[in-house]
């Protein structure tokens, strides 16, 4: 557990296990994610740490035969009660919708709860997609396709996407996965940037940048949580001998 | 191999080369203006066109598309999006056996369902009759486009916050909305040229008419009676009426490749 006395709890996890079918992905997870930091989530393929990210948003009960067991509790209320989406959550491929146009993919989450008047959705997005650093490199071209970006600026689109409807945490699920290395700087840039508004969950396989991007890391092994620390800590010193052990790269 | 395999698509390509050939060498002749504009005349005269069987097809065809498209789509979404359990397996099922059904056999159906209870041949009995042949492949295709869509756009939008159901419409059927499009038009071009379910239903009308309440002409009725009649002339009205058919069909199955062709320009 991350014990801070001067940070404001935001997201948290109790005793949360996630299962498809009788396979149990995640095992007894309990995590706290502080607020307006970024908490990083590492360990080898398979041990369940896209797993419990996709619990945080209620994405992962929406796969046929899953089901969840336990609770995540956003400022004490559990997630699991209410039907709201406080959530926004970027995935490891870029996943703009084809059939819209940059404008349009940026507005669509704000357009989920009805219509709003144009110059409010306008305000929206542009804000959005600065937040994004996207801004200068689109504001020409807003309405043609949001396929003419690439790949780097397509990742970013999406996190614009995320962030327009002003959540309250973002979800990184392998965010870098498909960019190239200075695609993937503008996204460790951007998650420094974010965390002055948003609690920020990154799942990663990359521990240097794990190491770069976040406040504290948590390494999950076989779906069981095994070790959770500031960053620095927990790469420099590990308490558990399997952190060390992968950190090191002997295994995973 | 190579040549083996260039002969083979040599001959499927023959195929068609040798029916367009000889349609147009038959046919061409007999089409003029009247031929579109004018009904048919009584046997022995020379003169009149196919005007009611162009519009009778086009009635019959457009009223089967009204309502084999939205059942059709329908359960193609529904088996791509929530078709996993029992239920979805039964629908697909069915479709596979309805679409190997012989067109005559629902002709039939059509028959005993509508022309018999209403008492009278109807253009409505044929359109019904040719939507039940189209709503599973339109199901079919409908589903396999769908499917092509990938699950991370779906699950893009609902992490969003999207419903369900406005997922599968905002997003999905959007998305596949080419293939569908093309699924569709393939579907029509189809079953224009259905001859054998129009047989007990729609029946055939010598005269024009619109309504739907009596017996229409379509142009493969029209072929189906002119070929098998007497008459020189019918001979070479029919050789011409498969001509506008056939262009008819090819028509269609060309806008089908524009539409397809506009959605791989989209995505890339």
């Amino acid at each position: 557990m991350v014990a801070s006395a001067n940070t404001r709890l935001r997201l948290e996890t109790a005793h949360l296990t996630a299962l498809f079918g009788q396979h149990r992905a995640v095992r007894d997870v309990s995590l706290l994610f502080p607020a307006n930091t970024v908490t990083a989530i590492i360990g080898p393929s398979g041990c369940g740490k896209s797993t419990l990210l996709r619990c945080l948003n209620r994405m992962h009960e929406l796969t046929a035969g899953a089901t969840v067991d336990g609770e995540v509790l956003l400022d004490t209320v559990n997630i699991y009660a209410p039907d709201v989406n406080p959530v926004g959550m970027v995935f490891q491929r870029p996943t703009p919708f084809p059939t819209m146009s940059i404008y349009d993919n940026v507005a669509a989450g704000l357009k989920v709860n009805g219509r709003k008047p144009r110059p409010e959705l306008d305000d929206a997005v542009s804000h959005a997609l600065q937040q994004a650093a996207l801004w200068e490199e689109v504001k020409d071209r807003l309405h043609t396709s949001a396929l003419d970006l690439s790949g780097g600026q397509q990742q970013r689109l999406c996190i614009a996407r995320a962030v327009a409807p002003q959540p309250e945490i973002l979800l990184l699920d392998e965010p870098t996965a498909s960019l190239d290395p200075a695609g993937t700087q503008r996204i460790e840039e951007l998650c420094h940037a974010l965390k002055r508004l948003y609690t920020i969950v990154i799942v990663t396989h990359n521990m240097q940048q794990a190491a770069r991007v976040s406040d504290y890391t948590a390494f999950m092994y076989l779906g069981s949580l095994i070790e959770v620390g500031r960053t620095d800590e927990l790469f420099t010193k590990p308490k558990v001998e399997q952190t060390e052990a992968y950190i090191t790269g002997r295994f995973g | 191999m190579t040549a083996l395999v260039v002969i083979l698509s040599f001959t499927a390509v023959l195929a068609l080369v040798l029916i367009l050939g000889n349609l147009i060498v038959k046919g061409a002749s007999s089409i003029d203006w009247a031929f579109f504009t004018k009904s048919p005349v009584p046997a022995g005269q020379s003169g009149g066109g196919v005007a009611n069987a162009i519009v009778g097809t086009a009635i019959i065809v457009g009223v089967a598309a009204l309502i084999g498209v939205p059942i059709g789509v329908g359960a193609g979404m529904y088996l791509a999006e929530y078709g996993s359990g029992r239920l979805g397996f039964l629908v697909r099922f069915i479709a596979d056996v309805l679409n190997g059904t012989p067109s005559i056999v629902v002709g039939i159906v059509g028959w005993t369902f509508i022309v018999k209870p209403t008492g009278h041949f109807s253009a409505l009995a044929g359109s019904v009759a040719l939507a039940i042949l189209m709503i599973p492949m339109l199901a079919r295709t409908t589903e396999e486009m769908v499917r092509l869509v990938p699950n991370s756009l779906r699950e893009a939008a609902l992490a969003l916050g999207y419903p369900r159901w406005r997922t599968s419409l905002k997003v999905v059927a959007r998305t596949a909305m080419g293939g569908i499009v093309t699924g569709c038009l393939v579907g029509i071009a189809r079953i224009a040229g259905e001859t054998a379910p129009l047989l007990f239903t729609a029946l055939g009308n010598l005269n024009f008419t619109v309504n739907v309440n009596q017996p229409m002409q379509t142009l493969s009725l029209q072929i189906y009676v002119y070929a098998t009649g007497p008459f020189d002339e019918w001979h070479r009205i029919a050789w011409a009426s498969a001509l506008v058919l056939m262009g008819l069909v090819l028509i269609i199955s060309l806008a089908a490749r524009w539409v397809t062709r506009q959605r791989y320009g989209s995505i890339r």
